[in-house]
């Protein structure tokens, strides 16, 4: 009796502890050094901290004055204009169609040919971002790698100055394709192949197929995929910051840049924490738009 | 090479030593600890690394028990060395004893809390007598205190290629009467010398404070257009002086070509290449560069050229129509200051006053190519000695300005740098990017303490 009583009674608060005891040194370490840092940042966002000169001794409460100034500060809407073009071109567009083409031409080849072209793709996606960025620079750089190349048939390039922006949109779908593209290739590997068939038997030509079929299939991938790049894409500094470091002028001074610049180059450290809330919410926007793009889906389908 | 030092030291007290202690010591002293020196280390500079060296190892001789952590920030642009410093700064546990402090940053350091003043450890310290006035004040803040010990000054001029300008038809010595007469004698060398880049103005925030300073304000302060109104006390609005000084970097970079290429000119490497590349290989007709830029070519440092001034001449910049007095200069220079976070401010200046005694100012002032801050090592013999750059820049004194040593300076040169870059790449016009620094600089210190240039 009396050991089936401490029993129960030990039943009712095991189940907290369960979980809770050996999730604690982890439950700890994110609120120490995840949620920490974020709360603090949404802190200095309305307060005058600086890192030089008064705001820095005794940072005062400001309220939403940085970001009223943020309305009203014309670089900051470029920037996030060309964050948005960045984002678009170089992400949702280049990335993601780029790796979900080579992840469909690589079904059904031969392992050695796969086994080749992957070790290309994902090199370039291991390599740390600051080398990548460097090995862009060298052969962008006017007098660089390509611009050598180009002299032999009398023409020459310099779209580091000239053409920031494709510059940087390129490098970074170089690098990041890779990711797509093993995202598609699982994706691809785990459709039903009885319906492929059955497509096929039924007269469906590539295009159709890959329309009807694939695509739709293959909708979950998409998304998640989708969702992914965007967010790495939108807090991208280190590739860029490498190959134009934001210029010429401010031609290819995405958010990220802009940030560092007002943070610690122009020592405003309260105004550059407001600027990255806002991209915060520019990342979920790009999320809840994602999310309803597969619940409208699922609806149709 | 580029003047940048910075002595940070953040002395973590750790363990009190044991030792043979003169009785004439302070009382922090005895104890013995480490004291922490945060400087700045750039492009193969190695006059500062060696100040800074050998002023600890008299130091640990000195002060038995005590050690010092020589703290250097890698960095070649100076303004990722000012946002390491500050953030330092920021926690008592990183916070430097000694630091390499640019005196423009003195006053909105002070404003931050991170500089202590040294008033009281001055007035005991006798080599205190032998700093010049004007260097006794290069360290003064905005309360009258002074926050930091002058390690020297400096002014800025015209460096020209004799041969290059001889060749384009333009008389040697070379004495240009205005601005006029620079742009022509650099158009000139365009016409005349394909291979030749005419002339190197800083600008952009590649350079940092070197594109406000050497570039932009060698102009501004020949024009009536200054930053700062002294009399006032007020900002002063950018005008017709301030245009006039853009357009400038319109003639050169976006509009005549007379630059170095715009994507050098925007890299934070451009002084390495002028000063070690360009200027000894001949490349480069003029450059609005540093009383300190000789320095480079001496036998110890980066790019050893003894022969310089058989090739290169030295002259004052010109106001922007021979007004005033004629010339213009900028004056700035570097201080050792003790950080307010600091647990042993005293052993802080102590250090200061070994590592700027006379015979290290001298070593520094030498090999630094700086203008003495000491009375007694503007008279050494070796000082003396040094002949025709240090002779030329320091005959430039007379006519030189110092920058608005106010808290508001930093980031309204930040502006300076980013605007002068619209201007070289075209994307904005001398008017535009006028209006941009007006709305900044009201944003920034306040519509009252704003006035109309002057007319």
């Amino acid at each position: 009796m009396l050991i089936t009583a401490t029993g129960r009674r030990r039943k009712s608060t095991v189940p907290v502890m369960r979980w809770l005891a050996p999730l604690s040194p982890a439950l700890l370490i994110m609120l120490l050094f995840f949620a920490g840092p974020v709360l603090w940042s949404v802190y200095i966002a309305f307060t005058n901290k600086a890192l030089t000169g008064v705001g820095a001794q005794h940072a005062k409460w400001v309220g939403f004055s940085n970001f009223v100034h943020l309305l009203s500060d014309p670089l900051f809407v470029h920037s996030l204009l060309l964050t948005v073009l960045f984002v678009l071109g170089s992400a949702v567009v280049g990335q993601n169609t780029l790796g979900f083409l080579i992840a469909l031409l690589e079904r059904g080849k031969s392992r050695f040919f796969v086994a080749t072209l992957n070790t290309f793709i994902i090199g370039a996606w291991v390599m740390p971002e600051i080398v990548a960025g460097f090995t862009w620079y060298a052969y962008l750089y006017q007098g660089g790698v390509l611009d050598t190349w180009l002299s032999h048939i009398g023409l020459s390039q310099d779209w580091l100055y000239t053409a920031p922006m494709l510059a940087v949109i390129i490098a970074n779908i170089w690098r990041g394709t890779a990711f797509s593209m093993l995202v598609y290739s699982a994706g691809l590997s785990d459709l039903p192949g009885e319906l492929l068939e059955a497509a096929q038997v039924d007269g469906a030509n590539q295009l159709s197929m890959l329309r009807r079929v694939i695509i739709p299939l293959m909708r979950r991938s998409i998304v998640t995929n989708l969702m992914l790049i965007t967010l790495q894409t939108l807090g991208d500094f280190t590739l860029i910051f490498v190959m134009t470091a934001g210029g010429p002028g401010e031609a290819s001074q995405t958010t990220p840049l802009y940030i560092y610049q007002q943070a610690l180059q122009l020592y405003n450290i309260s105004y550059g924490t407001a600027i990255s809330l806002v991209l915060l919410l520019v990342g979920a926007a790009f999320s809840i738009v994602y999310m309803k793009m597969v619940k409208v889906q699922e609806e149709v389908a | 090479m580029r003047r940048r030092v910075r002595l940070s030291a953040v002395a973590a007290v750790t363990a009190a030593v044991g030792g043979v202690v003169p009785a004439a010591l302070p009382a922090s002293a005895a104890s013995g600890g480490t004291i922490k020196v945060v400087y700045q280390v750039q492009g193969g500079d190695p006059a500062l690394t060696n100040l800074v060296k050998t002023a600890a190892a008299e130091f640990a001789k000195q002060y038995p028990g005590w050690t010092v952590n020589l703290s250097p920030i890698t960095s070649p642009a100076e303004n990722d060395y000012y946002t390491k410093l500050d953030l330092m700064n920021q926690s008592s546990s990183t916070a430097p004893d000694v630091m390499y402090e640019d005196t423009f940053l003195v006053n909105s350091d002070v404003a931050a809390g991170y500089l202590a003043p040294l008033n009281q450890y001055l007035s005991k310290w006798s080599g205190w007598k032998s700093f010049s006035p004007a260097a006794q004040a290069a360290g003064k803040g905005a309360n009258g205190d002074i926050y930091g010990v002058s390690m020297g000054t400096d002014t800025r001029g015209l460096i020209y290629n004799k041969q290059i300008l001889a060749k384009a038809g333009i008389p040697v010595p070379w004495h240009p009467k205005t601005w006029a007469d620079v742009i022509k004698a650099a158009a000139a060398i365009k016409a005349k010398e394909p291979g030749v880049y005419p002339i190197n103005v800083y600008g952009g925030t590649g350079e940092g404070e070197g594109s406000t300073m050497q570039g932009f304000e060698m102009f501004l302060y020949g024009t009536n257009n200054w930053l700062f109104d002294s009399k006032t006390a007020k900002w002063e609005k950018a005008g017709a002086g301030f245009q006039a000084a853009l357009t400038q970097y319109q003639t050169i970079y976006a509009k005549q070509n007379l630059g170095v290429p715009v994507q050098t000119a925007l890299g934070s490497q451009t002084w390495q290449v002028v000063q070690q590349s360009y200027l000894p290989a001949g490349k480069l007709g003029i450059d609005l560069d540093g009383s300190w830029v000789p320095g480079t070519w001496l036998p110890t440092g980066p790019k050893p050229w003894p022969t310089w001034t058989k090739t290169l001449g030295i002259t004052a910049m010109p106001t922007q129509n021979g007004q005033g007095p004629g010339h213009v200069s900028m004056s700035g220079g570097w201080l050792m200051s003790v950080g307010s976070k600091s647990k042993n401010k005293q052993m802080a200046f102590n250090y200061i006053t070994i590592a700027l005694n006379m015979k290290n100012s001298l070593y520094y002032d030498i090999n630094a190519s700086q203008i003495a801050a000491r009375t007694d090592v503007a008279n050494a013999p070796s000082y003396k000695a040094q002949g025709y750059g240090a002779a030329t820049f320091s005959s430039f004194v007379p006519f030189t300005h110092f920058r608005p040593a106010f808290a508001a300076y930093p980031k309204l040169s930040t502006e300076i740098q980013l605007i002068t870059g619209q201007v070289m790449t075209g994307q904005k016009t001398p008017a535009q990017a006028v209006a941009e620094y007006n709305q900044y600089l009201v944003q920034t210190v306040g519509a009252k303490n704003v006035e109309n240039a002057p007319a």
